[in-house]
């Protein structure tokens, strides 16, 4: 993706795009099925226009975080990834959301089907109460009535890439909700995987454990960044510098959230190129 | 009482105390005072114009609040506020507890001796209503009861599920019109459910039926299953739609595979409040499924028996054996209701995880 550079000449007045860092090399796979980008996006509720002019590439196969303080609309902005935005009646748009170069918010695209494409956790851990632990990782599959017949092989491999397996394997059909805080967040991430998306959204998914829960979570995220694209929300910088490749600072000066700065998380934590994203990374304010 | 460890090196003993209630001395000096309140009230209803038990409750606590009064001198306003609301509420509570009693106690005590075993499984095809005691039952009216009220929950159920879902989880155009016609349903007299039927139903066919009987209890069956299913459902937390919607699910199986199941008890609840609700209906009855005085298992087979119709027809005929029935057929009909709305609680219950 060479071509990347001579973009982030050429696009300067519509945003940021990434630059790359040399070292890192993960990019450089061409495969485009995990391809996603925004270009000119907003977001509304009502008539509060809550994110301006996102232009955003996420590099594939890598972990690209989601950092500003609270009410800068990046929980918005990742909900627009995958379409849960229009869930919410006031809701509004604008712009587009490519996913391997097609719009994902075009009439002719079946929501459903995209969000099959796009795995998503959530801040607070959901696992399906009615289901037992096998079953909420198999609820995808039968959500969408997907035709699979290895069944255990499918949940073994999703719990052991979520780090639950060990954990787990000897009581899969206690009820989900028998778990405690953090093996239920990584049994949503393991059925999250069960339908093998291409793009996995994280939406501070670590905000209610602990420690522990939280140290083991962040292994399977660089575990899982290895085959997919990962967009992570957080609100935890040291998080942030942990467990991602790839940053971009969304900031609001009480209008609508913009993008301040997307870069390297290297580069992001030592050296940013606006002031006002050294503050924040520094703890100066947020 | 010594509990002295290594560790400690100094343990003065302490006997376990519970300062925030009153002492033993004191509870023990206020039921005397109770007690003798009571006699002086038992006594002036003696003497005085004021009679029966009515009487008797309204001067005891005229004097139960005259001593709060009395008592609440001096402590404060929040104090003695609180102490003389607090003899009112008590009161009240009383009020409301008394009739429910009453009705339980009268229903055990007159119903009781028409109680045997047969009563529950015989019909009276061969007994009058003035046979003694130990002869007949109610056995057809439990049946056709059962029968109609089976049939009612087959028909509302999945449609007060289904108005439910559509309230909380479809959310469409109709949304307002569906609630309002679901809470005037709630608001018709029993009596127009059964005319209904009449106008509608029966006098189409020409002829009473159990089956007819039953479309009236579902008119009446109908309001309570969908406001209990919509108020359930209302319970699902908004990340479980979230959730399945994120994993690619289309509304409808999302509804089905995950929202339906996750309240499985409370929709279980919601059958049992819909039966207990008309179980002991008798005006829609009345125009409807009629009675009868044999076993009928057919509900398209004519007039049926049932709990209700049974306790009004031995209450129409007046003698005393049949006074006896009809008492006894209303504590087997509310003992049945009392266990439905015991087994709702206990499934009602599991809910919370």
């Amino acid at each position: 993706m060479n071509q990347v550079g001579t973009e982030s000449k050429t696009s300067k007045e519509n945003g940021i795009i990434m630059n790359e860092i040399s070292t890192s090399g993960i990019t450089a796979v061409a495969e485009r099925s995990l391809g996603l980008e925004t270009r000119g996006l907003h977001a509304w509720f009502g008539s509060h226009h809550v994110l301006s002019d996102i232009n955003l590439q996420f590099p594939e196969r890598s972990v690209t975080g989601l950092i500003g303080p609270s009410g800068c609309g990046k929980s918005t902005f990742l909900r627009m990834l995958n379409r849960m935005h229009e869930f919410i009646p006031s809701a509004a748009m604008a712009g587009e959301v490519l996913m391997n170069g097609s719009d994902i918010y075009s009439p002719d695209v079946d929501a459903a089907a995209m969000r099959l494409k796009v795995g998503m956790v959530f801040q607070k851990p959901n696992p399906f109460p009615a289901m037992t632990i096998k079953e909420n990782v198999l609820a995808g599959i039968k959500l969408a009535n997907l035709k699979v017949s290895n069944h255990d092989e499918i949940v073994e491999k999703c719990l052991s890439r979520a780090g639950l397996w060990k954990e787990v394997k000897d009581r899969l059909d206690a009820s989900g909700g028998s778990l405690s805080g953090g093996q239920q967040q990584r049994l949503c991430i393991a059925r999250s995987l069960a339908v093998e998306p291409t793009i996995l959204l994280m939406d501070e998914p670590c905000s209610a454990l602990d420690p522990g829960s939280t140290l083991r979570i962040e292994e399977t995220i660089h575990e899982l960044a290895e085959k997919i694209t990962v967009v992570i929300v957080t609100h935890n910088m040291q998080q942030a510098s942990r467990v991602s490749n790839y940053c971009a600072f969304f900031l609001s000066d009480g209008g609508p959230g913009v993008l301040v700065e997307a870069d390297a998380t290297r580069k992001m934590f030592t050296n940013p190129t606006d002031t006002r994203t050294a503050d924040y990374v520094q703890g100066k304010f947020g | 009482m010594s509990t002295t460890s290594d560790l400690a090196i100094h343990v003065v003993d302490a006997t376990p105390t519970q300062p925030w209630h009153k002492p033993r001395v004191e509870q023990r000096r206020d039921a005397l005072v109770y007690l003798a309140l009571a006699v002086v009230a038992y006594a002036i209803v003696m003497v005085s114009g004021v009679a029966g038990p009515d009487g008797f409750a309204l001067v005891f606590f005229i004097e139960v609040l005259l001593l709060t009064i009395f008592r609440s001198r001096g402590i404060g306003k929040a104090k003695s506020t609180n102490a003389i609301v607090s003899t009112v509420i008590g009161a009240g509570a009383v009020v409301a507890f008394a009739p429910w009693m009453s009705i339980f106690f009268s229903l055990i005590t007159k119903g009781f001796q028409g109680l045997y075993f047969g009563f529950l499984v015989r019909d009276m095809r061969v007994t009058t209503p003035d046979d003694e005691l130990n002869m007949g039952g109610i056995g057809h009216a439990i049946i056709g009861s059962m029968l109609m009220v089976l049939i009612a929950t087959i028909i509302t159920l999945p449609l007060g599920i289904l108005s439910g879902v559509y309230l909380t989880e479809v959310r469409g155009r109709l949304t307002r019109v569906v609630r309002f016609v679901i809470q005037s349903m709630s608001g018709v007299p029993s009596i127009v459910a059964g005319l209904f039927i009449y106008t509608t139903v029966i006098s189409v066919t020409g002829s009473f039926s159990g089956f007819a009987g039953a479309l009236a209890l579902s008119v009446l069956m109908l309001p309570t299953v969908a406001r209990t299913a919509e108020e359930v459902l209302k319970l699902v937390p908004e990340d479980l739609r979230a959730a399945s919607y994120a994993l690619g699910a289309r509304q409808w199986r999302s509804s089905l595979m995950v929202v339906l199941p996750t309240v499985r008890s409370g929709l279980t609840t919601a059958a049992i409040l819909g039966v207990a609700r008309v179980v002991g209906e008798t005006a829609p009855l009345i125009l409807t499924a009629l009675s009868n005085n044999a076993f009928k298992f057919n509900p398209f087979d004519g007039p049926i028996a049932s709990m209700p119709m049974y306790v009004f027809g031995m209450l129409q005929i007046g003698t005393e054996y049949s006074l006896n029935r009809a008492w006894s057929g209303s504590l087997v009909l509310m003992l049945i209701v009392l266990a439905l709305f015991v087994t709702a609680r206990r499934l009602g219950g599991k809910d919370k995880r």
